[in-house]
């Protein structure tokens, strides 16, 4: 399977989300958001950073790049997308996924290692996960905030398109504790903590077992393979 | 050539951090009669040729579509700057 990642002007975590991939077990394939070309792909992930310098609003110049037609049209066919913090806000200001990330409710940049619940195990991204599984992968965000309009809340929880939610703590300020949502297909997938970061003992948040041992966020990406696997 | 001013804020019923901060600072210097600050965006946009109808609406269509993002924005006004600051006829 190839994974492609998009490297948009300002991405930061693009290697990390292809370095993820490819320890998952798929290829990962370098793309240029100044292109109109997706090579081929069979997945793509939006990596986080600071595009464009978050000028405008986050992801909002990003979602305008040339390679987002081309995103937007594989995403509305079923090809699975996941986006990561500023991927994430570039595919809320897409309209791929509802809803829109703000400011953190406390006004300053967050980074820890923040457990969250796995609310839909049904997504292309998320199926290795038991409904329910609470997993531990790190967090930074300024913008962060989850919010939409009280309607869009109660359609999101009411179709299960909560995908995560922060536990124990909320980190930014999101409405109902939500740290990612999917578009009703579920093959749309946008998440404010960083999966990729936690894919490599090592390297990743703390665990009960040894320091740096955290290793949750490779499931999102062992998901997306498996499942094209099977549906092979 | 003349200049056309979008304004766009936060949404009333979102939270503003950044204009919740700046009250706060306005706080601790004293300035009590202030109860609230809510930050928003001025866009001043330069156009080439006059402006009619069309480039009015073309605005009018970029400040909902580009410049604003309706699930945590409003635009609260596009005007014609009469006579742009520094600018000599």
């Amino acid at each position: 399977m190839r994974i492609g990642v998009v490297t948009f002007p300002g991405s930061l975590d693009d290697r990390d989300a292809q370095r993820a991939v490819r320890l998952a077990g798929a290829e990962p394939v370098a793309l240029w958001h100044g292109e109109h070309d997706l090579h081929g792909v069979d997945a793509l992930v939006l990596p986080g950073g600071f595009s464009y310098g978050d000028y405008l609003r986050a992801g909002a110049i990003a979602s305008l790049s040339p390679i987002m037609a081309e995103v937007i049209d594989a995403a509305n066919k079923g090809m699975p997308v996941l986006g990561i913090c500023n991927g994430f806000q570039m595919l809320a200001e897409a309209h791929l996924l509802e809803g829109g990330l703000i400011r953190n409710d406390h006004g300053r940049f967050i980074c820890r290692d923040q457990k969250l619940r796995i609310e839909n195990n049904a997504t292309d991204w998320t199926s290795g996960f038991s409904a329910g599984q609470e997993i531990t992968i790190p967090l930074k965000n300024g913008e962060g905030g989850f919010t939409a309009s009280a309607e869009t809340i109660a359609r999101l929880e009411g179709e299960g398109r909560v995908v995560a939610r922060y536990l124990e703590v909320n980190p930014n300020g999101s409405l109902n504790d939500i740290a990612g949502v999917s578009n009703s297909r579920g093959n749309v997938v946008g998440l404010m903590p960083h999966p990729e970061h936690a894919v490599e003992a090592g390297f990743g948040p703390d665990t009960s077992d040894a320091m740096r041992s955290g290793v949750d966020g490779l499931t999102f990406f062992a998901s997306v393979i498996e499942r094209a696997l099977v549906s092979r | 050539m003349p200049t056309i001013v979008v304004e766009v804020m936060p949404k009333a019923e979102l939270l503003d951090p950044q204009g919740k901060a700046v009250a706060g600072a306005l706080g601790r210097l004293g300035k009590t009669r202030f109860s609230g600050v809510r930050v928003g965006k001025r866009f001043e946009i330069t156009v080439d040729g006059h402006v009619d109808d069309a480039v009015l609406a073309e605005v009018q269509e970029l400040a909902d579509t580009v410049l604003s993002n309706s699930v945590i924005e409003d635009v609260v006004g596009i005007h014609v700057l009469e006579a742009p600051a520094g600018e000599t006829h």
